[in-house]
């Protein structure tokens, strides 16, 4: 790898990390404001204009609390987890491909930190080890709120992995590539995954907020039966970390439901406009990012809307709905690659 | 380069067995399994086997651990109230364990040195993998799944069973 391909990979990687961790420390801010506002109040508006330096102070005041960790505590583990939570949040957005090529002085720099040909079996991976960083925390506070939230986590966690898995496996048989810029450019301009995969969407959007414990799925930290579940005895900036991972996972399973479903950087009419191709990638840049802010709306929009599953509901849902319905969606994914092509 | 990092993973793969075996905690155990599946990956990494690391991850680390530290968590052993054993107990065990060490260093001494295989052709990738898997090894690949669904129907019939 030549030097000036290391420095450009060296800081795309600051600078996706900066705007992961700007796009979550917003998501709070969003979130507090979108419940306002389907709640019919105002919402938060007192520090800076709008309100927009909201998500500043609240992580001040993340800082300054107290920090209590439990005397019958394992407290290694303790602190282990909020950072294990953290790390797995923070590491899935490595194989995203965020825009197209740019062309710099006859370079050519693609918009992605690693193209690895495996990179959506990457992303199942990190996301199935994040759950260590949720069961260890609610193990190491030795509550039993806590436990009771870990091992609710867990089960939820292995359910719907495989329903989760079943459905990506649909789009991988219709673009024959298990890298996730593969899967992005086997939907050109507006020949999106979701019109072709409507049911594999569905199951997967369910999957993946699931997997990230939103509302209707919180029931690891439901707190009119667990108090908090697995964060109930953290605080401070542990709590901190819990709370921000869950967010940063938001945004990347959004990023990989409009990468995997809503073609990514790809727009209808993008290449019929005559751009350079340099404006092509940062337009189709923007768009990638347009959708993934609708889908973080549309996750917040679901959270103050629907009710909470109750725990029998939901693992009939993963096991007895979902995964069928996956299998279901593979075999006819199977007929039709075997008509149409 | 490859060296090192090939020197680094096997300590560390090495150290989180040992402790893995040796600590008293049964979740510190787990967590330290853990810890050696990983190391493992990168093994995989390194020798261009990328699927295999992967899935080695997704399917060790990412469900069958989580399964262990479960049923740990479950029956609340975390407070490692492990008995000890007789002596008598304790003497069989290091005879038989000894008698495993003896049997391994004999398969290793008649072992033959095999070459590297050179795997940047792409030998380890998904598609290579499943073109071997569905035409050289096929029958062992659907018996083995067959295993895996009898596996599956047993447990439910013990599930079921009040």
């Amino acid at each position: 790898m030549e030097l000036t391909e290391l420095i450009f990979k060296g800081i795309l990687v600051v600078i996706i990390f900066a705007i992961t961790l700007v796009a979550a420390l917003y998501s709070t801010f969003a979130e507090r404001k979108i419940s306002a506002v389907l709640q019919d109040r105002i919402g938060p508006n007192r520090a800076g204009p709008f309100g927009l330096l909201q998500p500043l102070a609240d992580g001040v005041k993340m800082f300054m609390k107290e920090e209590i960790i439990p005397t019958s505590s394992s407290k290694w583990l303790f602190i282990l987890a909020p950072c294990l939570a953290m790390i797995t949040a923070g590491m899935s957005s490595a194989v995203m491909p965020w825009g197209g090529n740019l062309i710099i002085d006859g370079e050519t720099y693609a918009l992605q930190v690693a193209d690895i040909n495996i990179g959506i079996l990457y992303i199942l991976g990190i996301t199935s080890v994040g759950i260590y960083g949720i069961m260890i925390g609610g193990w190491a506070s030795d509550n039993k709120y806590s436990l009771l939230g870990a091992i609710r986590a867990s089960s939820q966690m292995i359910s719907y992995e495989l329903a989760m898995g079943l459905s990506v496996i649909a789009v991988v048989m219709m673009t024959g590539d298990l890298s996730i810029n593969e899967i992005v450019k086997g939907q050109p301009g507006g020949h999106w995954n979701v019109f072709y995969q409507p049911l594999g969407f569905i199951i997967f959007l369910i999957c993946a907020f699931a997997e990230t414990n939103r509302a209707p799925f919180d029931l690891p930290e439901c707190e009119t039966e667990l108090i908090g579940g697995y964060h109930t005895e953290y605080s401070s900036m542990k709590l901190g970390f819990f709370l921000f991972a869950e967010y940063i996972n938001m945004f990347v399973s959004c990023a990989l439901v409009a990468a995997v479903y809503f073609g990514g950087y790809n727009m209808p009419f993008i290449n019929s406009m005559g751009w350079s191709p340099n404006t092509v990638t940062i337009v189709g840049t923007a768009c990638f990012f347009l959708k993934i802010a609708f889908g973080i709306f549309f996750f917040m929009w679901v959270r103050w809307t629907l009710p909470r599953f109750r725990y029998d509901q939901l693992m009939r849902l993963g096991w007895q709905i979902l995964i069928p319905l996956s299998i279901i969606n593979v075999i006819l994914t199977g007929l039709g690659i075997i008509v149409f092509k | 380069m490859l060296e090192y990092v090939f020197y680094i993973l096997a300590a560390i793969s090495i150290v989180c067995a040992l402790m893995m075996v040796v600590s008293k905690n049964p979740i510190h155990s787990v967590l330290f399994l853990i810890a050696t599946f990983f190391s493992i990956a990168g093994h995989f990494v390194i020798l261009n086997a990328h699927f295999l690391a992967i899935v080695q991850i997704i399917v060790y680390t990412g469900a069958i651990m989580v399964l262990f530290l479960y049923v740990i968590m479950l029956l609340n052993l975390n407070k490692s109230t492990e008995s000890s054993k007789p002596t008598l107990v304790k003497i069989a065990a290091v005879v038989s364990a000894g008698l495993l060490f003896l049997v391994m260093l004999a398969s290793f001494k008649e072992s033959v040195d095999l070459k590297i295989v050179d795997t940047a052709d792409g030998l380890g990738s998904v598609k290579n993998l499943g073109k071997v898997l569905f035409s050289e090894y096929l029958l062992p690949f659907e018996a083995s799944s067959v295993l895996f669904l009898s596996a599956m129907a047993g447990s439910v019939l013990l599930a079921k069973k009040k």
